[in-house]
């Protein structure tokens, strides 16, 4: 959704006069005395691609659950294009959802099941038909129309299941793992034919996966969650880039976490890590007080490897390579710091057998800049 | 190794089928006759070729002759598709409940009450249709019961009449109309409903759109389950039903041992085969289907 250049940003969360088309306000969902989500409160734009990211089991389907009208909140409200949603049954909500088991009618066709949420809304059987065209055709299945959901393919299963979940135009669809079934390659097309349907359709996607990503690839926005809560929601850069804590710096991507306490603040925050060893400079990635227990986390591609000193830098380590990795368009280093932390250093292979002079056990310097890095608290 | 595998139920068949099927419709081409067994001819190999010969010129089609003039039969014949085909109904009325009911128990609770569907087979099917007896008999259990709570003054009678005979089928075939059901209902995956649910449907509407139809191979192979054994059941209209409850089986006993008449009892056996042929031909075909299906 990143737009570039002089094209204008979507960006509606920045705008305050924009009126957000799902508000989650304070909701807790208890199961017995299980909290499966613990005060989340997240507001939700037309037309985003808003993406629910976290490990298995950290509540996300349930906050879905309680989108589509399957579970009531125990605390908390949730609204839906100003409508409050409490009494609201599922079959009342201009919400439609996209089941992590495609949920297809078996015994309907294709076409049948297109049309079902068509017919229930009384519409004539020619619109019906001229939408069920429509949908067939936005996901490229018109010459299955008349097989039935177990004549078909894994992947034209789950296209279809989309096409019904789109066919009655809700303002909201909610999309439960919908590629959790596919295989890798598939997967990655039918992430950009998702897009694509996005954009076309106008309509506000949120989507369920514990695969970072696919989030970060298909998505406006990302929430992190873990246990139930709401870690942080920004978009894929910032959650990359600007983590707001230790738990998703490591749960996006590849991250060298060093592990001490607090130093100066100024410009940056300063992070000391050894005894008699230079403080590490970072950006502070959240409010931290001087003396308390944080962690620097930095990306591998930011990391500069050399056999010399880099004497302009202020964040120089060294250490002895442990293990090189060479996948072709770039190369990982670990390097054994003599503290014990083993740094990764990933190194673009932009020319060929360019820098394949280090080996293992060498003693290399590894720098990086001052913005490079993030001090994170804890 | 493997022959002899599939060599066996057709072994099975042709010893408990297809022999007992040859003799009857034998008998039923015969004469009756004073004598030990009750008909004539009897094949004498002895007698050679010719004693062979005049033995098959000797069989003929005068009992299912006999049975299309004389309009007892067919009207026990229609009789007992009218008793079966409103038993089977009934069934199906108390059994999809009780299997739905299954289907959504929780699951640590559905071996136990599967258990309890198949109990009654464990005592014996006759000493369960006595029991009905007093149960429903003038002084019987709920006689007594209802007069206690006072729902009625004089005891109803049920003992002896068509009602008795649906009481007493619909409670010895319930079990074979509740398992086909309950195992369809029981794979049916709980998401469907929530899907219909969210595309509009109401609770009743996603039950009729989703929940019969998904049913529906259960609810047909229950339905010739119970279906077939009732057309020719004896047991239970003769202990339970009165004079007025006319049913082929009970011809076909009375033929037998009442008026000893083996080859007329033995034709409207052979016809109430053929009739049977029918829907079990179409139950076969619906196993068949859902087979396929699942596949
Ligand atoms: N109906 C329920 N009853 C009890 N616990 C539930 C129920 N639904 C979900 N949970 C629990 O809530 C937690 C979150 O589940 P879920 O939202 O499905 O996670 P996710 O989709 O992130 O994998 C899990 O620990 C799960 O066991
Ligand atoms: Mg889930």
């Amino acid at each position: 959704m990143a737009s570039s250049g002089q094209a204008e940003v979507f960006a509606p969360w920045e705008d305050p006069n924009e009126v957000p088309l799902i508000k989650i306000a304070g909701v807790t969902k208890r199961f017995g005395d299980f909290t499966a989500i613990d005060n989340v409160s997240i507001d939700i734009y037309r037309q985003e691609f808003f993406a629910l990211l976290g490990p298995s089991g950290c509540g996300k389907t349930t906050l879905m659950r309680m989108l589509a009208g399957f579970e009531t909140p125990s605390e908390g409200l949730i609204s839906i294009d100003g409508q409050d949603m409490g009494a609201v049954p599922p079959n009342q909500r201009a919400v439609n959802m996209m089941f992590q088991s495609y949920a297809l009618f078996p015994h309907l066709s294709v076409w049948d099941n297109i049309a079902f949420g068509l017919r229930r809304d009384g519409l004539s059987k020619d619109k019906v038909a001229a939408r069920v065209e429509e949908m067939l055709k936005l996901v490229q299945l018109g010459q299955f129309a008349r097989r039935k959901p177990h004549q078909i393919s894994g992947g034209q299963r789950q296209r279809v299941a989309l096409a019904r979940s789109l066919a009655k135009a809700p303002k909201l669809l909610l999309l439960d793992e919908p590629l959790g079934a596919l295989d890798k390659k598939l997967r990655q097309e039918t992430q950009f034919e998702l897009m694509d349907i996005q954009e076309k359709t106008g309509t506000t996607f949120v989507i369920v996966t514990h695969d970072q990503e696919e989030a970060m690839t298909v998505a406006s926005r990302v929430a992190v969650m873990d246990h139930g809560q709401l870690i942080q929601v920004a978009t894929p850069e910032v959650i990359y880039e600007q983590p707001n804590s230790v738990y998703v710096a490591d749960f996006i991507g590849d991250v060298n976490l060093i592990e001490g306490a607090v130093g100066a603040i100024g410009d940056g925050a300063e992070l000391l890590w050894a005894e008699g060893r230079a403080a590490l400079m970072g950006q502070p990635g959240a409010d931290l007080s001087k003396g308390s227990k944080a962690t620097f986390a930095i990306r591998p591609e930011k990391i500069a490897i050399s056999a010399e000193e880099p004497m302009d830098r202020r964040n120089r380590v060294q250490g002895k390579i442990l293990d090189i990795g060479y996948l072709g368009n770039l190369s990982t280093y670990h390097v054994e710091l003599p503290e014990g932390p083993v740094v990764k250093c990933e190194v673009g292979n932009r020319s060929r057998i360019e820098r394949r002079d280090f080996t293992w056990e060498d003693e290399v310097w590894l720098s990086w800049s001052d913005t490079a890095g993030l001090v994170l608290p804890g | 190794m493997r022959r002899l595998l599939v060599g066996i139920p057709y072994l099975w068949l042709l010893v408990l089928f297809l022999v007992p099927f040859g003799i009857v419709a034998k008998i039923s081409l015969s004469d009756v006759a004073i004598a030990i067994p009750p008909y004539t001819p009897t094949l004498d190999l002895s007698g050679g070729w010719s004693a062979i010969r005049a033995y098959f010129a000797e069989l003929d089609f005068e009992n299912f002759a006999f049975l299309a003039s004389d309009d007892l039969y067919w009207k026990a014949y229609l009789s007992s598709l009218k008793i079966a085909a409103i038993s089977t109904f009934l069934t199906l009325l108390v059994g999809f409940p009780m299997a739905y009911a299954m289907a959504r128990a929780p699951a640590a609770w559905r071996p136990a009450l599967l258990m309890l569907v198949i109990l009654p087979f464990w005592t014996s099917f006759l000493i369960r249709v006595y029991a009905w007896i007093g149960i429903l008999s003038t002084e019987g259990f709920l006689n007594q019961f209802l007069l206690w709570i006072g729902v009625i003054n004089e005891p109803l009678t049920i003992l002896n009449t068509n009602l008795a005979v649906y009481i007493g089928i619909v409670y010895t075939y319930l079990p074979f109309m509740i398992l086909p059901i309950y195992s369809t209902l029981e794979k049916m995956d709980g998401s469907l409903l929530e899907a219909a649910e969210d595309l509009g449907c109401s609770r009743a509407q996603a039950f009729w759109l989703i929940t019969v139809p998904l049913a529906r191979p259960g609810i047909i192979a229950g339905s010739f389950l119970v279906f077939i054994p009732t057309l020719g059941e004896f047991v239970i209209p003769s202990l339970l039903g009165g004079s007025g409850t006319l049913m082929i089986g009970k011809v076909l006993w009375e033929e037998f041992f009442n008026n000893r008449d083996w080859p007329v009892a033995s034709a409207v056996a052979i016809i109430l085969l053929l009739i049977l042929i029918i829907p079990i031909v179409l139950f076969q075909k619906n196993q068949q289907r859902q087979a396929e299906a699942e596949k």
